[in-house]
């Protein structure tokens, strides 16, 4: 696998200093005028030439959300974001396909190049005529170069297995029917603050379909990047896997430095029937912020996979190194027989970083089970709170869950929180939950520096072996950067 | 070149809830390039306390003397520069690390040192096959290397990987900290093969027992008697002999 091991040693390239990826692109713009209301829902809807029922989602989503008012009770604090001093929609100028990479726009080769993706890729995700004869690689990528998917490598191969992987309002004009079905039936646009407000201004993502009983060929994978000046980035992903079908998705993001806090909110929505595996992997380093906490991005997520089906799985499985604020709880809906929802989760927090998330595990139906592991590591004057719900209905028999949660304390002016909700109300169901809090002991570091190591590596050291169960739930590709993205994260965080 | 390892007037403190503990009260030593020399002492005498300290934990202060080793002031570098520079300690309760993988560990500890060193590190394909040379001659099982370093270990084969480490580090100077502690006659004997195979004119030990029986097998060139932060008897192999059959009795009395 050429192609891995060349994305993997880019990024080991890259991983050198404590944010190498904070730079801006100069690319020719297309944005809106600042602020929200009824006509900026109308132009998104307009720009990406969507169907009237499109815009009527839009607008009902819009007119709940100025009924709603922002969350206030995860333990995040930032001053009020206003929604009328953002742009809700930037897309880079067309132009025709270039003929050869020589042609394609150099800032953005530069910013491709900066994020470490390979160079026949690159040619691919400018979308150079001919480059996709050369396609031999595991992996797809459908890049979100700010708000617009550049171009969607690997849709043939893909095809060919009738596998529907595309830029989400692609599939909103071609692929109506499935969208209109399925949108928002997991996450309604009423169902908070956040993903009302990305429900009414969502400006791309990414829409993937599995056909029955096909195992997706290779891993999707989709880059956001955040890249004009205070254009909050509002995607929306929407997978259906269906009976006895496959996926794994990847998603990994990266983001440039800025001077202002930028708003991210985004919804994914996952939809499993009988016996179909969804696995969702991210790894979110944008922006943390400066070492004073200036900067640094928003992240309110709302991600949330039904499992609809008997005996189908949902696995979410994420690294959560960057964002200065951190509000995110993918969870699991158990609706169909014997149904699996799995949550596997690193979140590191440094400086002044906080993070609030968790998940939430809904068991509607016999037989589900349930599994959380949660590794939360703090370092700095962070703070980082796990919270998760589970919650087995009256229908749910025999119904288990486990859930552990480990935090690990690095310096002491940092915080960790645990705050799990349980509610079952079915006596046959079983719940578990384990809890421990723990330093890097000064042991644990003698040893291993008494071996030679330094500070730093032993502390990535003794991270990486915390996150272990986590990490090995990561595909290998994404294993490698994860564990460089710990490290980083936590540099200078002892001594 | 007696100025190989020399420890001169050491003293060092720990402190014990608050209260500042004197452990060390002067300790001469000198250990030349090529020799092997054990400590014997009651409990609290102060020998891992020694051994701490020479190798850079920074709980102990030293309050006085000095230790140079191969000319420079080893008091003044960092644990992981102590061991660039050769040292090496067998850990008493070597520690846990949950989750990491002990293959890795090793690897990962063999290359930092050698890049310190100024030499290749060593890819995986080389690696794995110093390891399992050195598994097989310690009769270790390759399971071992897959665990979590020293997690889930008998007492036994936290020694075995202690004495592992110590073989793929290369140290020029190793100190034992009751190393044969918990191990049974095999395995003693396996350690002090170990141990043994090390031996050269580029090889120093520091042996710290309670018990001569390991010293039946590391047959030391000076045996050195601690008492109360203090060495107080130096003498040869024989000593071992004596204190094992008469106890630390007739040595405290004659320092008193």
């Amino acid at each position: 696998m050429p192609a891995v091991t060349e994305t993997r040693e880019t990024v080991e390239k890259l991983a050198k200093s404590s944010y190498e990826w904070g730079f801006e692109t100069d690319i020719e713009m297309d944005i809106a005028p600042k602020g929200l209301n009824e006509e900026t829902v109308r132009l998104i809807s307009a720009r990406k030439e969507e169907p009237e029922w499109m815009l009527e989602w839009r607008l009902k989503a819009f007119r709940m959300w100025l009924e709603m008012k922002e969350p206030e009770w995860a333990k995040v604090s930032h001053p009020p974001i206003d929604y009328q001093d953002a742009h809700y929609f930037a897309q880079p100028k067309k132009k025709p396909g270039p003929k050869s990479l020589d042609e394609v726009d150099p800032e953005l080769l530069k910013t491709y190049a900066k994020l470490g993706i390979p160079l026949h890729e690159q040619a691919l995700l400018a979308g150079v005529e001919g480059a996709e004869e050369q396609k031999r690689m595991p992996v797809a990528v459908d890049a979100v170069f700010d708000s617009v998917s550049v171009a969607t490598t690997f849709r043939k191969t893909l095809e060919e297995a009738g596998v529907i992987f595309c830029p989400i309002s692609e599939a909103i004009r071609e692929h109506s029917d499935l969208v209109r079905q399925y949108l928002g039936s997991v996450v309604p646009a009423g169902d908070n603050f956040f993903a009302a407000l990305n429900s009414a201004v969502f400006t791309d993502g990414s829409f993937v379909y599995v056909p029955k009983g096909v195992r997706c060929p290779m891993e999707l994978s989709t880059y956001f990047r955040i890249n004009a000046r205070n254009t909050g980035q509002f995607e929306r992903t929407l997978i259906i896997v269906e009976e006895r079908a496959s996926v794994s998705y990847l998603e990994g993001c990266t983001a440039p430095q800025r001077d202002e806090n930028q708003l991210h909110a985004a919804v994914v929505e996952l939809i499993a029937m009988d016996d179909a595996s969804i696995k969702y992997s991210t790894v979110q380093n944008w922006y943390p912020g400066d070492d004073e906490g200036r900067g640094g991005i928003y992240n309110f997520v709302t991600k949330r996979g039904a499992c609809r089906g008997a005996r189908s799985k949902i696995s979410w499985t994420q690294v959560e190194t960057g964002s200065s604020i951190t509000w995110k709880y993918p969870s699991c809906v158990l609706a169909g027989e014997g149904s699996v929802g799995e949550f596997y989760s690193v979140a590191v927090t440094n400086n002044h970083q906080q993070a609030d998330t968790g998940t939430k595990m809904i068991h509607l139906a016999p037989n589900t089970r349930s599994t959380i592991i949660a590794k939360t590591i703090s370092a700095g004057k962070s703070d980082s709170t796990y919270r998760g719900l589970v919650r087995m209905q009256p229908k749910a028999r025999n119904a288990r869950n486990f859930t552990q949660c480990d935090s690990l304390l690095i310096g002491d002016q940092c915080g960790a929180h645990t705050v799990p909700y349980i509610e079952s109300r079915n006596m046959t169901a079983r719940i578990e939950h384990e809890a421990t809090t723990s330093k890097i002991s000064e042991d644990q570091l003698f040893y291993c520096r008494s071996r030679g190591l330094s500070e730093e590596d032993a502390v990535g050291l003794i991270v990486n072996g915390f996150c272990r169960e986590v990490l090995k739930e990561l595909p290998m590709e994404f294993a490698v950067e994860a564990q460089k993205l710990l490290q980083i994260s936590l540099e200078g965080s002892v001594g | 070149m007696s100025d190989f390892l020399k420890i001169q007037g050491l003293e060092a403190r720990i402190d014990a809830d608050g209260t500042p503990k004197e452990i060390l009260k002067g300790i001469d030593l000198e250990i030349p390039k090529g020799e092997i020399h054990a400590i014997m002492g009651p409990n609290g005498s102060g020998k891992s306390t020694l051994s701490y300290v020479l190798s850079g934990r920074e709980d102990y202060e030293v309050t006085g003397g000095s230790a140079t080793f191969k000319g420079e002031d080893l008091l003044a570098l960092e644990p992981e520069e102590r061991a660039a520079l050769g040292v090496f300690l067998a850990f008493q309760s070597p520690v846990e690390l949950p989750g990491v993988n002990n293959a890795n560990f090793l690897r990962t500890a063999v290359n930092a040192v050698r890049r310190a060193r100024d030499e290749e590190e060593l890819d995986a394909v080389a690696f794995l096959k110093a390891v399992r040379a050195e598994t097989k001659r310690l009769s270790m099982s390759d399971e071992m290397l897959k665990r979590a370093v020293n997690v889930g270990f008998s007492g036994g084969e936290k020694k075995r990987n202690e004495v592992l480490q110590m073989r793929l580090l290369q140290p020029s100077f190793a100190i034992l900290d009751e190393t044969d502690s918990g191990l049974d006659i095999d395995a003693l004997r396996i350690v002090a093969d170990g141990v043994n195979s090390l031996r050269g004119p580029d090889f120093s030990a520091l042996v710290i027992t309670h018990h001569q029986r390991l010293l039946d097998y590391i047959v030391p060139d000076r045996v050195h008697v601690m008492a109360k932060g203090k060495i107080i008897y130096s003498g040869g192999p024989e000593v071992a002999k004596t204190l094992e059959k008469q106890g630390y009795t007739q040595f405290l009395e004659a320092a008193a």
